[in-house]
């Protein structure tokens, strides 16, 4: 490809006597919108966690837009362009949505150490907090705490809270985790939205919006890239079928029109 | 949500202030100036507690060492009028400024912690300056130090007079809470908060979780510096004992019970604690001397039993912006 | 205030260094080192297990102290008031835990810091109405003399008492610990709580009897060094802060981590006071080395547990496992 967006060579991280993430090597093209696949326990949320910096790999590289950025805090990475969403949903369960993306805003435009001017005067602040509670579909819903969520939308807003510092390189971890297939084609229809000019490492259990969004998909099997490549390739890849969870994988092959 | 002018939140802090600043005349107006001291020693305690409600209540941290900042601000305040620098425009601000710079050192380092070593490591940290001033005999050691007078403020008020000091303390005060008021809207405040409800959201945004932090820390600490700046001045001494981690638990204490994370609960508390030992001092309860004769030199039995109860019985856990377990 | 010199202690800063003196003051510092030791293993089991910050630990070392001063009195020999003195406290520890601190298990670490704070201001008072604000207690007269260890090496006999009990108590609590089937489950509570529910631990029951432990360790101390610093109200809190310095050090929840810390603490706090005054008297002008050397000496605990965390933020042991 041409000079990748993000990318990862080596990678390892070790917890005791595990190996999380053993030599991991990825590239992600600029636009894609990249889908991490693998069996539960693979090091798919820890392989986030190193590219969001919020856990220090052991060994390799993690080169964005042509920087290497291994040493750098978490919070420089969201400067830099980087943003991540949690599998777990991790909100500001007592503050509002819109107090939720108004910290994201502000946390994206300009100092957190204004001592004295009052935000509530920041009107663009919460402008750009309300377009972005319209983009994740809580238009209207801005005054509610976040923990009176429904978790549709709690997903929505955790989705909402990474895009709000506009990243160029948005982390997705399994956002369509506990969703129902309204809800999922809800997340399904926001990602699309989101995909045009922001590059997206998707990590989800869902195959068919994987199989759908994907442009590319890497599979991850005990923190290794078992295999890498375009939706189809994956889908007739042996390996795949046989270390993931097989079954399913073969019948998709099988049902699925070309 | 944008906040128009409310009336109605003004409403509380206009009729403290006139409180307040009636009290005093009324106190002399009876005859009972000594009051009038033990309302600025109040007034001195809400500012100190205020301060760690900063970095307590809002920041989420909960540093059990903030008698260090406290006490560092008395020394250097001792200190400097006992070295003949009469000033309190000297004195005061160079308080604040050694306490800050206390707390940019020791937060630098206790921040890198969580949880329980992040108590335990503030707390150490205040006994290492307790133990340094009881060793230092130019400080005056374990007994301490007797100041002369109280420091010259200029224009025309003379400090030495008990409500000219309530006075101004009162208006430092007001000035400290004012500045919370603003700096909980602000940026940095909303920051604070949010890093406090969630650390780890908080730098997934991209918030400077441990700057600002430990700006928070800063702030506290000075504000606490300057507390202990009056509190000298007011007592005209200082001694080992304003370090002491059971003067950090007091102020602890009164920002539990004053209401954490809130405007008035450091002064709240103040009132409430104080209060009630000086109410147990002074006037003396029939049915409680009986059982125990004397019961005013065990009030802090009754402090005991009042935390104790408040802690096991608040109804959403203690402090309110705490779930059941922390992260 | 100095926590391990006898009343001689001020002022004097230089001293010829003699082996002699280097040797008593190592044993000393030994002797502090096991005492603490006997307080941090209390005090990091509780933390380790239940994981709740007990700050009135100290506050069952002062009912030691004053249990055993008591019984002293009451029974008229050293040894058996010291021997009943270990098991009231013990008992007062446990119907402290079954009472009140097993409801703030669940609760957050400021909660518990807050509570077991009061609790300090209440037992204080409580001991303060009981039995006033101090009571003596006195060395054994047969362990009053000093015992010669080497040709001119003259050390206390009761302090040697004190070394070998500890020793012996380190050890006793290894074997617990280590050898027996109440060990492994304390062990598997302390490393990991779910695994140790899962084993079908009786929590409940290995909670009082964890507590019970501690506060039996805190009796042994506050007893045996009663006759050396004082029995007063609010020993427990001096000592407290060392014992919480001692477990930072060690690592939260490992029993080694708390005899290793012991031992460097009890090593530097009292070395330190013999040596860095001499030392800083070797480079200074007088009148800075005798403040200064005092003052380093009396804050070097804290230093050496602020470089500890620099660079090992958990502590140098590690009995929790991952989350």
């Amino acid at each position: 490809m041409a000079e990748p967006l993000l990318s990862v060579r080596a990678l390892a991280k070790r917890f005791g006597g595990v190996l999380a993430t053993d030599g991991v090597s990825l590239d992600l093209a600029p636009g894609e919108l990249h889908a991490l696949i693998g069996p539960n326990g693979a090091g798919k949320t820890t392989l986030l966690a190193q590219l969001a910096g919020s856990l220090e790999p052991d060994a390799g590289s993690i080169v964005f837009e042509g920087r290497d950025i291994a040493a750098l805090a978490q919070h420089r990475r969201v400067a830099a362009g980087i943003a991540r969403s949690y599998q777990i949903t991790s909100l500001f369960a007592r503050l509002s949505v819109r107090d939720n993306l108004a910290l994201a805003v502000q946390a994206r435009s300009g100092s957190s150490f204004v001592f004295w001017r009052p935000r509530s005067a920041e009107a663009a602040l919460f402008e750009e907090a309300r377009s972005i509670a319209s983009k994740i579909g809580l238009a209207g819903r801005e005054d509610v705490r976040a923990d009176a969520l429904s978790h549709g939308e709690q997903r929505a807003l955790e989705v909402g809270l990474a895009l709000a510092t506009r990243p160029r390189l948005l982390l997705l971890d399994e956002p369509m985790a506990g969703l129902g297939p309204e809800e999922t084609a809800r997340m399904i229809g926001l990602i699309e939205r989101v995909r045009g000019g922001t590059t997206v490492l998707l990590v989800e259990h869902d195959m068919d919006a994987v199989f759908r969004l994907a442009a590319r998909i890497s599979v991850l099997v005990n923190g290794r890239v078992l295999a890498s490549g375009s939706p189809e390739a994956i889908r007739g890849n042996s390996d795949v079928k046989r270390a993931y969870l097989g079954e399913e994988l073969a019948a998709r092959t099988t049902s699925d029109p070309p | 949500m944008m906040r128009e002018p409310n009336v109605k939140a003004w409403l509380g802090p206009l009729l403290a202030a006139v409180f307040a600043i009636a009290l005093p005349l009324a106190l002399r107006a009876f005859g009972q100036v000594f009051y009038v001291s033990f309302a600025s020693q109040v007034l001195i305690y809400a500012l100190a507690a205020t301060s760690l409600n900063l970095v307590l209540g809002y920041g989420g941290m909960v540093s059990f060492g903030h008698a260090a900042f406290v006490g560092a601000g008395a020394y250097v305040a001792s200190l400097l009028l006992h070295a003949g620098v009469d000033s309190a425009w000297i004195a005061w601000p160079a308080a604040m400024a050694v306490a800050a710079a206390i707390a940019l050192a020791t937060g630098a380092i206790s921040l890198r912690t969580r949880g329980v070593y992040f108590i335990m490591i503030t707390l150490a940290f205040a006994q290492m300056l307790f133990y340094l001033a009881n060793s230092i005999k130019a400080w005056g050691g374990d007994e301490g130090l007797t100041l002369a007078r109280r420091p010259a403020l200029g224009f025309g008020v003379d400090l030495a007079d008990e409500l000219s000091f309530y006075y101004v303390a009162l208006a430092i005060l007001a000035a400290a809470l004012y500045a919370l008021h603003r700096l909980a809207g602000s940026r940095f405040g909303h920051a604070v908060v949010a890093m406090r409800e969630n650390e780890t959201r908080a730098e997934g945004v991209g918030l400077p979780v441990f700057r600002t932090r430990l700006a928070c820390f800063v702030i506290g600490g000075a504000v606490g510096g300057l507390a202990g700046a009056l509190l000298a001045c007011h007592g005209k001494y200082v001694s080992p004992n304003v370090l002491h981690w059971t003067q950090s638990g007091t102020l602890m204490i009164m920002v539990i019970l004053g209401g954490v994370g809130r405007l008035w609960g450091g002064v709240l508390g103040a009132v409430a604690l104080l209060g009630l030992e000086r109410f147990l001092a002074d006037f003396r309860i029939g049915w409680l001397a009986a059982l125990v004769p004397n019961y005013a030199q065990h009030t802090s039995l009754a402090v005991g039993v009042v935390l104790l109860a408040a802690v096991l019985f608040a109804p959403r856990g203690l402090a309110g912006w705490r779930r059941a377990r922390d992260g | 205030m100095p926590l391990n010199t006898p009343g001689d202690g001020s002022g004097q800063v230089l001293f010829t260094l003699s082996w002699i003196l280097l040797v008593e003051q190592a044993l000393n510092g030994l002797q502090f080192g096991l005492m603490l030791f006997l307080l941090a293993a209390g005090l990091t089991l509780v933390f380790g297990i239940m994981d709740m910050i007990n700050l009135a630990h100290g506050s069952l070392y002062m009912l030691g102290a004053f249990f055993a001063s008591a019984l002293v009195e009451a029974t008229g020999s050293f040894v058996a008031g010291v021997l009943l003195a270990v098991p009231a406290t013990a008992l007062a520890g446990m119907l402290l835990e079954r009472a009140l601190l097993r409801t703030l298990y669940a609760r957050d670490h400021l909660s518990q810091v807050l509570a077991t704070f009061a609790l300090i201001l209440i037992l204080n008072e409580l001991v303060r109405i009981v039995w006033g604000s101090d009571r003596p207690l006195a060395m054994p007269a047969a362990l009053s003399g000093p015992v010669e260890l080497l040709p001119g090496l003259y050390y206390s006999s009761y302090r040697l008492l004190i070394i070998g009990v500890g020793f012996a108590v380190a050890l006793l609590l290894h074997w617990l610990v280590a050898r027996t089937r109440l060990g492994m489950w304390v062990r598997a509570g302390a490393s990991n709580r779910e695994m140790a529910l899962a084993m079908g631990v009786d929590i409940g029951m290995l909670f009082t009897f964890v507590f019970g432990l501690g506060a039996a360790l805190c009796a042994v101390a506050g007893a045996l060094l009663s006759p050396l610093l004082a029995v007063q109200v609010g020993m427990g809190e001096n000592i407290l802060i060392v014992a919480f310095v001692v477990i930072v050090i060690g690592g939260i929840g490992s029993i080694r981590g708390a005899f290793v810390g012991a031992l460097l603490v009890g090593a530097i706090d009292t070395l330190g006071r013999t040596l860095l005054p001499i030392a800083f008297s070797a480079f200074l002008p007088p009148q800075f080395a005798s403040a200064a050397g005092p003052a380093i000496a009396s804050i070097s605990i804290y230093l050496l547990m602020a470089v500890v965390l620099f660079f090992r933020p958990q502590g140098l042991f590690q009995a929790r496992g991952q989350g």
